[in-house]
Formats: C-alpha cells, sequence, structure tokens
C-alpha cells in the first residue's frame, strides 16, 4: 500500500449500517502536487531573475537547438494521450488494451529521456560552464528525474494491470489515476520549462 | 467514490506496547503521534537552550572568552535551527495539529495516518544529524539562514549536513500540512460546517496552506546552494557570476511565511484557551477567520523586507514597507478580539490562562517593533543589530513558545487525566516572564546603539547591558525546572482531572481523559457552538 494510506474514519459498523467515506488520496495528491509544483516556481522564478538581471560574461557559451526539445515535447505530450487511453481502456475493463496502452506510454518516456541525455551530450556547454549553463542542466535535470521516477511508476502498475491476477482493476483504479495525475503534471511543467528555457 | 479499508488503528492496537512505551514505537494513533512531535520538540529545546545559554555565557564579556569564535558561530546556527526547525514549527503544527484537529473535525484519526507517522519520524534522524555534524568536521556556521557566500566558503561538511538536515524536516513540514488541509477540508463530521469548526483548525488551515506554498521554494533554493557547495556550479557564487540576491529573495519566500507557521497556530490555540477560562464566547469569531486568511495572504508578499539593505529598488521597498504595515491590520484586529473575548469574563487565574496573557503582552511589544522595522529607513539604521534579535525573540520565544507552555497547561488534564500543580506553574510563568524581558528588553537598547547580531565579541560599553541580558537568560533556564518538576510529579501522583476539568464545550473535552484509541467510544458529538459560553452555561 502506499503511504497517502487512507484512515478507516467513519468506516465501521455503527448499528448495523456500513459507512464509508469519501477517497481524498487524490486530494492529497494534488496538494502534494501544487507543493512540488512550487519547487519548480522557484527554479524558475531564479532563472528568470537572472536572465533579467545577470548579463552573459564575455566568451561564456549558451546556446540552445530546438529540435530535440520541440520532439521531446511532442513525445510527452503524445504520453499523455496513451495514458487517458490506459485509463480509459481499465474502467471499461480492458485490462489488456491497458497494459499495452501503459507500456507505450513508458516507451514514450524512456525515448524523452533517452533524448533528453543525446542533447546533454551535445550541448557546448557543460555544468559549471556559466550560471544559465548550471540553472539549464539544474532545471531539466530535475524534471528529467520526475520523468524517470513516472516512468518508473508506470511500468509497475503496467504490470500490476495485468489480467490475471493483477491487483488494479476497474474496481481499484486509485493507483492508474494517482500516476495519471502525476504524469500530466510533469507533462504540463516540460510545456512550462520548453517555453522559459528555450523559447523565450 | 467511496472506499473501505479496514480498521488500522485497532488492529494496531493489539501489537502496540502500552503505557509510556506506546510514545516510542511506531504509532499511527493521531494522539500518540502528537504527543510524540512534542516530547522530540521539547527534547530538541533543552538542546537549543543550552546552546542559548552558551551564548549568553560567551557575551557576558566582551571578549570571546568561552569558547573560540568558530565555535561560537556554529552553536549560534544550531541554536537557531533547532528551535526554528526541531522546536516551534513541529510542536505548534505538528504536536498540537495532530492532537487536536481530529477531534475539532469530529474524526478518529488524520486523513493519512500512515503520512502522519512518516512526516514524524523524519524528525528525530534529522535532528540528530544537525547535531552530531558540530562532532564530524565542525557544524554549519552560516546562520540560520545560511546567505551565501557565506555559507559557500565556511567548511563544507557541516553546511551540507544543515542542508540535508532541514530539506528532511521541509518533507515531514509539508507531509504534514498536506494532512492537515485534508483533515480539515475533507473529513469533517457530516453536519459539521466550517464556519463552526474551533478557531485552531482555521489556524492550521492557514498555516497548511502556507507551509505547502512556501516550503518547496526553500527546498528547491537549498538544493541548488548544495550544488554550489559540492558541484562548483555558481547560482550564488558571484565569484563564479553568480547573484547571491536570488538566494535572499527565495530564503525568505519561504522564510517569511516560516514566522506565520511559528504564530498562526499559537494565535489558533490561544483563541481556544482564552474562552474556556474567562467563561465567554470568543469575540468577533469570522472576524478572527478573515483576518487568519488575510495574513496568509499578506504572509506571502512581504518578504523583501528583510532585505532592504541587499540593494533592493526603490519601488521594492515602497511596495513591501505598505505590504508589512497592512499585515498588521489583521494581526491588530485579532489581539482586540482576545482583548474583547477577556473583557467582563470570569477570568480564573490558572497556569494556562497567565501564559496566554503574558503572550498577548510580549506579542504586541514584538509587533510594534515589527512594525518599526519594516520601515525603510529605520531598517537600514538598526538592520543586522541587536534590535532584530530582540523582535524576533519576542515573536518566537513571548508568542509562540509561551503560546506552547499556555497550551500543555490547558491540555495536559485531557492528555494524562491529571491535573498539573498550580504553584509550580504559577511559579514557572513569573520566572519565565521575568526572565524572558530581562533577556530581550535591553537588547532593543543595545541594537539601537549599534551593536552587531552574531558576533562573540563587542564593545565594552555594552557589558553591563549584555550581562543583564545573560541574567535574564539564566532565569529562563532556571525555568524550566519547576516546569518539568511539575510534569514529573503530576504524572505520577497528580489529582485525579475528570474528563472535563475545565468544563469545556470543545469536541476533545467532551470524551474521557486520556481519550480511547478511536477518540469517542460512540459517535462523534457534533458541537456547532464551541464557544457558547455564557451566563445560561456557566455551572
Amino acid at each position: 500500500m502506499t503511504s497517502l494510506d487512507t484512515s478507516k474514519e467513519l468506516n465501521k459498523k455503527d448499528k448495523g449500517i456500513e459507512e464509508g467515506h469519501e477517497d481524498f488520496r487524490l486530494f492529497g495528491l494534488i496538494t502534494f502536487l501544487i507543493a512540488d509544483g512550487m519547487t519548480f516556481a522557484g527554479f524558475f522564478a531564479a532563472y528568470l531573475t537572472y536572465k533579467a538581471v545577470n548579463p552573459l560574461p564575455d566568451g561564456a557559451i549558451y546556446e540552445l537547438e530546438l529540435p530535440i526539445p520541440t520532439l521531446n515535447t511532442i513525445l510527452l505530450l503524445i504520453s499523455s494521450a496513451t495514458f487517458h487511453k490506459a485509463s480509459k481502456s481499465l474502467l471499461n475493463k480492458k485490462n489488456n488494451d491497458s497494459q499495452r496502452w501503459l507500456l507505450f506510454t513508458a516507451l514514450l518516456g524512456i525515448i524523452f529521456l533517452v533524448c533528453q541525455l543525446f542533447e546533454y551530450f551535445n550541448l557546448p556547454f557543460s555544468l559549471t560552464d556559466n550560471l544559465f549553463a548550471s540553472t539549464f542542466y539544474a532545471l531539466t535535470g530535475f524534471h528529467g528525474l520526475h520523468v524517470t521516477l513516472g516512468t518508473l511508476m508506470i511500468l509497475i502498475i503496467s504490470w500490476q494491470v495485468r489480467s490475471n491476477g493483477g491487483r488494479l482493476s476497474h474496481l481499484n483504479m486509485f493507483p492508474l489515476e494517482a500516476v495519471e495525475l502525476y504524469w500530466h503534471f510533469v507533462d504540463g511543467i516540460w510545456v512550462i520549462l520548453f517555453i522559459i528555457l528555450y523559447l523565450l | 467514490m467511496t472506499i473501505s479499508i479496514e480498521p488500522e488503528n485497532k488492529k494496531q492496537e493489539s501489537i502496540q506496547p502500552k503505557g509510556w512505551l506506546k510514545y516510542f514505537s511506531f504509532s499511527l494513533d493521531h494522539k500518540v503521534i502528537g504527543i510524540q512531535y512534542l516530547i522530540c520538540g521539547f527534547v530538541f529545546y533543552l538542546v537549543g537552550g543550552t546552546l542559548a545559554s552558551a551564548i549568553r555565557i560567551e557575551l557576558a564579556s566582551p571578549m570571546s572568552d568561552f569558547m573560540p569564535r568558530d565555535v561560537y558561530n556554529q552553536v549560534l546556527t544550531l541554536h537557531g535551527t533547532i528551535m526554528i526547525f526541531l522546536w516551534i514549527v513541529p510542536v505548534v503544527n505538528g504536536a498540537f495539529g495532530n492532537y487536536l484537529i481530529p477531534f475539532y473535525v469530529g474524526a478518529r484519526d488524520m486523513a493519512f495516518p500512515r503520512l502522519n507517522a512518516v512526516a514524524f519520524w523524519l524528525i528525530p534522524p534529522s535532528g540528530l544529524m544537525l547535531i552530531f555534524s558540530y562532532f564530524i568536521d565542525g557544524a554549519a556556521q552560516a546562520g540560520w539562514t545560511a546567505y551565501p557566500p557565506l555559507s559557500i566558503t565556511t567548511p563544507q561538511s557541516g553546511q551540507i549536513i544543515w542542508i540535508l538536515s532541514v530539506l528532511l524536516l521541509g518533507g515531514s513540514s509539508i507531509f504534514g500540512g498536506i494532512n492537515f488541509i485534508a483533515t480539515i477540508l475533507k473529513l469533517r463530521r457530516p453536519g459539521l460546517k466550517l464556519m463552526q469548526l474551533p478557531m485552531y483548525c482555521w489556524a492550521m488551515l492557514g498555516t497548511s496552506i502556507l507551509v505547502v506554498l512556501s516550503t518547496p521554494v526553500l527546498a528547491g533554493t537549498l538544493i541548488l546552494l548544495s550544488f554550489d557547495i559540492v558541484a562548483n556550479t555558481g547560482f550564488f557564487n558571484p565569484v563564479l557570476g553568480g547573484n547571491v540576491v536570488v538566494y535572499q529573495h527565495l530564503f525568505w519566500f519561504y522564510s517569511h511565511p516560516a514566522v506565520y507557521i511559528m504564530v498562526l497556530p499559537a494565535f489558533g490555540l490561544v483563541s481556544e484557551i482564552l474562552p474556556i477560562h474567562c467563561r465567554k464566547p470568543l469575540f468577533g469569531y469570522s472576524t478572527m477567520v478573515f483576518s487568519i486568511m488575510g495574513i496568509v495572504v499578506l504572509g506571502l508578499v512581504v518578504w523583501a523586507h528583510h532585505m532592504f539593505t541587499s540593494g533592493t529598488p526603490p519601488w521594492m521597498r515602497l511596495f513591501f514597507t505598505i505590504a508589512t504595515a497592512f499585515i498588521a491590520v489583521p494581526t491588530g484586529i485579532k489581539f482586540f478580539n482576545w482583548v474583547a473575548t477577556m473583557w467582563g469574563g470570569r477570568i480564573s487565574i490558572n497556569s494556562a490562562i497567565l501564559f496566554s496573557c503574558g503572550f498577548i503582552i510580549n506579542f504586541v511589544f514584538g509587533g510594534i517593533t515589527g512594525v518599526a522595522l519594516a520601515q525603510v529607513p529605520f531598517d537600514i539604521h538598526v538592520h543586522d543589530t541587536y534590535f532584530v534579535v530582540a523582535h524576533f525573540h519576542y515573536i518566537v520565544y513571548g508568542g509562540s513558545v509561551f503560546v506552547i507552555f499556555s497550551s500543555i497547561y490547558h491540555w495536559f488534564p485531557k492528555v494524562t487525566g491529571k491535573l498539573l500543580n498550580e504553584k509550580l506553574g504559577i511559579l514557572h510563568f513569573v520566572i519565565t516572564f521575568v526572565g524572558f524581558n530581562l533577556c530581550f528588553a535591553p537588547q532593543h537598547w543595545l541594537g539601537l546603539n549599534g551593536m552587531p547580531r552574531r558576533v562573540a565579541e563587542y564593545d565594552p560599553q555594552f557589558q553591563f547591558v549584555n550581562q543583564i541580558s545573560s541574567v535574564g537568560a539564566l532565569l529562563m533556564a532556571i525555568s524550566t525546572i519547576p516546569f518539568l518538576v511539575n510534569i514529573f510529579i503530576s504524572i505520577a501522583k497528580g489529582k485525579k482531572a475528570g474528563d472535563n476539568p475545565w468544563n469545556a464545550l470543545t469536541p476533545e473535552w467532551l470524551t474521557s481523559s486520556p481519550p480511547p484509541v478511536e477518540n469517542w467510544e460512540g459517535e462523534a458529538p457534533l458541537v456547532k457552538e464551541p464557544y457558547g459560553y455564557g451566563e445560561s452555561i456557566t455551572n
């Protein structure tokens, strides 16, 4: 079970009537994602302030190419859609379809990470070269960490939705919904990051 | 969608140790976790207090003769960090929040009991890590603010351990905040409206919003700072083209709200204690709620008043001065409401109400110096002097710590079923109040006359006033003795308190003392008027 486990509050047999309570694990996750988003907001604010007040020193190199990150943006947007497909399939009790869509989503995540590494190795600057280089690696690296964690979680739930004996079904959707929400969040952060780092 | 989960608590109860041992075990019960927070916080308070005593012994003479100067820096850094992150924040939020919030919303536990236990168990290891960094290669020396470039140039290992420790404590704080928001908004007993909740719930809701919005920014900042230290990047290192002011902005974006994270729950606790001991309804309930939310919103946009000497442009100074002055309005409303609550009430003089009154007096003083410090010309004059030290100790000690003691006196009968000794309690209050004011009031004078903070050596003309301050610190150290004696004697052979010794109406008093594992034997009571005291009810 996850640490976001709910209490058994009100969930006892009282006078023979079974009471239940609303599932607020998703609410807790949304609150956590707001907090996580604030971390990114802090990084973005730092980067934009550097842009505004700290000039690039003479001779320092900070140039970014657009093709790979554009491809990555498309990959992540597609992966959000495929994840949505997976969740729809599970809701319609098609566990095998759901598993296929999840594996496809994970594959897109892995391709994203490979492309990101490829970009890292081909950039003309390294982590400690200058302020903007450092901020670039910190921001994309922190986001990449989120994608890595997300991909791992997708692989785990893709194992759990298997039709013979998996934990997840249309009756127990929460883990899938939680990872889906997280994945959309990571996706959204990437779009903001893409605009701020590459387009501005 | 509804879910059914197995009864975790009951299942746990059978395998849990009984008696005091349960406070040293992994428990999911919100009451046990609350007391764990309190005990853990108090142990760290004693450590931080010992460090404070060491600082005051050093400052009793103008030369640095009690300890080397770099040790002095480590001691003051540890003192600040321990008192903020390991004593006040965990205790006013974690301890009382965990104990009281489920009662107040009519629940049997917090929304996420396991997350709650995780949040607590992050604290002891990170606290020990912080303290033991002293024995590795020296603790951090850059103060609790860890401003670069100082934090980059001082010895690395201590600073890195400090960062890791604060990151863990920040994580604990965020988990706690998520839990409180979910509990207050989602776990309310059916039929209980938000505007019928006791005031502490509102205070914790506001505090948790601040925690969730601002703590992650500090975490991100400290990660960048650790890169500067270990990976030789230059985010905040001017030598490598970095920008130290960006660190200050990001740091204070958390650390100013942190002040409200420390005092808003204290405001809530006082709002619970005063009506019960004055036998009157809380004055101005809705204005209290709106002023808490006003403080939350304004508290997020005043951070740069800590940075008036950091080359802030004039428009920024203007904005942050005005915003800071505005925050005095909701705070003032709360103080008028408390005084109005006491006005004409049948006040019983006991330790709980004495500490609450002490809080009101001290906090008004600290609040006034706070408004003064928000004015740019004055702030530039006293920036980084003992005036600032006096100001924030009036807020965090005179404010939060007085309320913590008041709350311990108030809720001790509920937690243990025993009454505390009132004579020892009043003795504790008198020594604390006199010692505190003797220690910190003279520091205003020191600051106005130009004595800088964070130094082990000072101009000999300040010696006499510093010695008065040290005597006050000695009294504060002594004041913990009657308190601890009182606690241990009362637990062992205190008078039986009964379920509701204060004749209170808030839900936690409507169950047995100490409460059973699931808070109520039967159904949770529906308390729509937690402050319905008045002539008809005085018994």
